[in-house]
């Protein structure tokens, strides 16, 4: 991937545009790094000249945030930097190298119009001099923070080889105040919980927010009417429809690959769950399971051919995968442990992140779909559930409970070696859910 | 999927729309707002502090009087607690699925709402089945004490609405219940 960044012309133009969301100016969230990776890589983001009357807002350090925020980076001090080079030409690789610097990012900003702003910014490899990447980006100051998650992006993937997720969404449940008096609330933020969004308010639950594939809407369970129906709304307009509301159970919706069809969890008047597939066209629902047993979370393989559960049907929550085509039998993935459940599969396919249950406490694990069925449980928590896998697969996010018992966001990396914790500054937070790349 | 409802009696506004959801079929409903005030469609089951004064003379008047009073007894007499993972009633309870059952047999125009609910642990869609697979058996329990069906409607909320916040046992076995809610 690298060679392929690398390959692009100096000047690839990338348009920031923010879509109908107005930005705010800092992160909601505060980050602490609760497991790091010795091996995070030494980098300086210098900061980029600004001229006069330019916004005040500070793309490097933006970047530098990010990138230490991944647990992969450690980004160096603004007080040990000897000098501020704007450009290559200006590096002193020498002096860098002494300070065990692996990389610089430098950067300078332009305003060819008022609010107009040109960001040229360029990686080097102090060891070797290289220029790694060099790129422009055009926009407006409301557009300055996302830019800063692109260039972010760009050296997270020179880097390591894997596509940044920093200019990424996430969407939450934030529930507020004390039982039996609490509001909830459906957010929408960037990935890194900056520019939170309420999408959607109600006193009553609400539940199993998930992201349409192109990531302009979402779908959600709410409580509003007392019993569960099954909401999507578009994000742009605010503009909503319930697209089942059948009497019983209406939960946990899933949307297909193609975005043409909800796979949901109803119930029957003997309260019995199972997972049917919705048409959003046509209306017209299939039936996929028949069992006694609790079948419910639904995940759709990424050739839409099948779906990944959880079932009860042998005693305790174990994750099945059933094909669509009729009359297939589900077979069974899990072995590991007496509880597996909420499962979510990974953007490539390969593994599912799910909740274990571990001497009690519950954890989020991943079970490759491809190995020998072992758990590979990645947190130490007593509280770990609603697993979401990044768009590039490197992490997870999950919700979890902070020493005081709050509901807070926490990412782990898929390898286990990284794990942070997402402070939100009030109430509980549950139900983190990413969203697909390209829904900035 | 797409069942009638059973009969409810129309005895208000909350109620009718409270009714209306069981058989709404998928259909579009385009709302343009994005804030929904809390509580704004239905009426106060679940303790939320609605009074409701009994106007005397009809039938209906007395049905909603009868749903008051059922309602605003004592939590631990309109509750049924379960053990971890469990849908098993205990015998403990009989007492009182016998009192709730001989109201509704003798008024049966009388609703009852059945809302299950766990703890906050493990994954949260999973705890709606278990909320409903509690809801169930109280249901099953009121039936074959004679409550008919058509009495009862149930409803799992999961770990969404728990009736106290903790970390710790006392807490947790607080949340694993089922609350009776007589509709007005």
């Amino acid at each position: 991937m690298n060679e392929k960044t690398r390959s692009y012309a100096l000047a690839l133009l990338l348009i920031a545009s923010l879509g109908a969301f107005a930005p705010r100016a800092r992160a909601e969230f505060v980050v602490q790094i609760t497991r790091g990776q010795d091996t995070a890589i030494p980098i300086a983001i210098v900061p980029f000249s600004t001229p006069p009357g330019a916004s005040s807002f500070d793309v490097a350090a933006l970047v530098a945030n990010d990138l230490d925020g991944s647990g992969r980076f450690k980004s160096m001090s603004r007080k040990d930097m000897i000098d501020m080079p704007h450009r290559g030409s200006e590096i002193s690789f020498d002096d860098w190298r002494r300070l065990d610097d692996d990389y610089i990012l430098v950067g300078r900003t332009k305003m060819p119009a008022p609010d107009r702003y040109d960001l040229s910014f360029e990686l080097y490899n102090v060891l070797t001099h290289q220029r790694l990447f060099g790129y422009e980006i055009h926009t407006d100051a409301a557009g300055l923070r996302l830019a800063g998650h692109q260039i972010a992006d760009k050296v997270f993937e020179s880097v390591l080889g894997i596509r940044g997720a920093f200019a990424t969404r996430i969407a939450y449940v934030l529930v507020l105040g004390q039982v039996p008096h609490r509001t909830f609330q459906l957010v929408v933020a960037d990935a890194d919980g900056a520019n939170p969004h309420v999408v959607m308010q109600s006193g009553q639950p609400l539940m199993s927010p998930a992201w349409s594939p192109d990531g302009k809407e979402l779908a959600y369970v709410s409580f509003e009417d007392k019993l569960p129906s099954i909401y999507v709304q578009v994000l742009k307009t605010g503009a909503r429809r319930v697209v089942s509301a059948t009497a019983g159970v209406n939960q946990a919706p899933a949307w297909s690959p193609d975005g043409k069809r909800l796979a949901v969890t109803l119930s029957n008047r003997a309260g019995n769950l199972d997972i049917y597939v919705l048409d959003l066209a046509t209306h017209a629902l299939t039936r996929i399971t028949h069992n006694p047993g609790i079948d419910t979370e639904p995940q759709w393989s990424p050739d839409g051919k099948s779906l990944y559960f959880t079932s009860d049907r042998d005693g305790g929550p174990q994750i099945f995968k059933v094909s669509l085509s009729p009359g297939s039998r589900p077979q069974r993935l899990s072995f590991q442990g007496a509880y597996n459940a909420g499962p979510r599969l990974s953007p490539d396919g390969s593994s599912l992140a799910l909740v274990t249950r571990v001497h009690g406490d519950y954890r989020i694990g991943t079970l490759s779909l491809k190995g020998n069925g072992i758990i590979h449980v990645l947190t130490h928590g007593r509280f770990d559930e609603s697993p979401s896998y990044a768009p590039n697969g490197a992490e997870i996010i999950y919700a979890t409970h902070s020493s005081s018992g709050r509901g807070i966001l926490a990412l782990v990396s898929t390898d286990g070696r990284v794990q942070q914790n997402l402070m939100s500054p009030e109430g509980d937070v549950q139900e983190p859910v990413w969203g697909p790349f390209g829904s900035e | 999927m797409k069942r009638l409802p059973t009969t409810i009696l129309l005895l208000s506004g909350a109620m009718l729309l409270a009714a209306c959801h069981g058989k709404t079929a998928v259909k579009d409903q385009p709302t343009a707002a994005t804030e929904v005030p809390a509580g704004s469609t239905t009426g106060g089951a679940g303790g939320g502090g609605t009074t409701m004064t009994p106007l005397g003379g009809g039938a209906t008047s007395s049905l909603q009087a009868i749903a008051q009073s059922g309602n605003d007894e004592a939590r631990d007499q309109r509750t049924v607690y379960f053990a971890f993972d469990s849908s098993q009633i205990d015998p403990a309870y009989d007492v009182i699925i016998a009192a709730h059952a001989k109201t509704l047999t003798a008024n049966p125009g009388l609703q009852i709402r059945l809302e299950g609910n766990t703890d906050d642990r493990g994954s949260r869609e999973y705890n709606i089945g278990l909320g409903e697979r509690r809801a169930q058996a109280v249901r099953r329990a009121l039936m074959l004490q004679g409550v008919a069906d058509s009495q009862i409607t149930t409803v799992s909320y999961g770990a969404e609405r728990p009736a106290v916040q903790g970390d710790n046992a006392a807490a947790w076995a607080k949340n694993r219940r089922v609350d009776m809610v007589y509709q007005p």
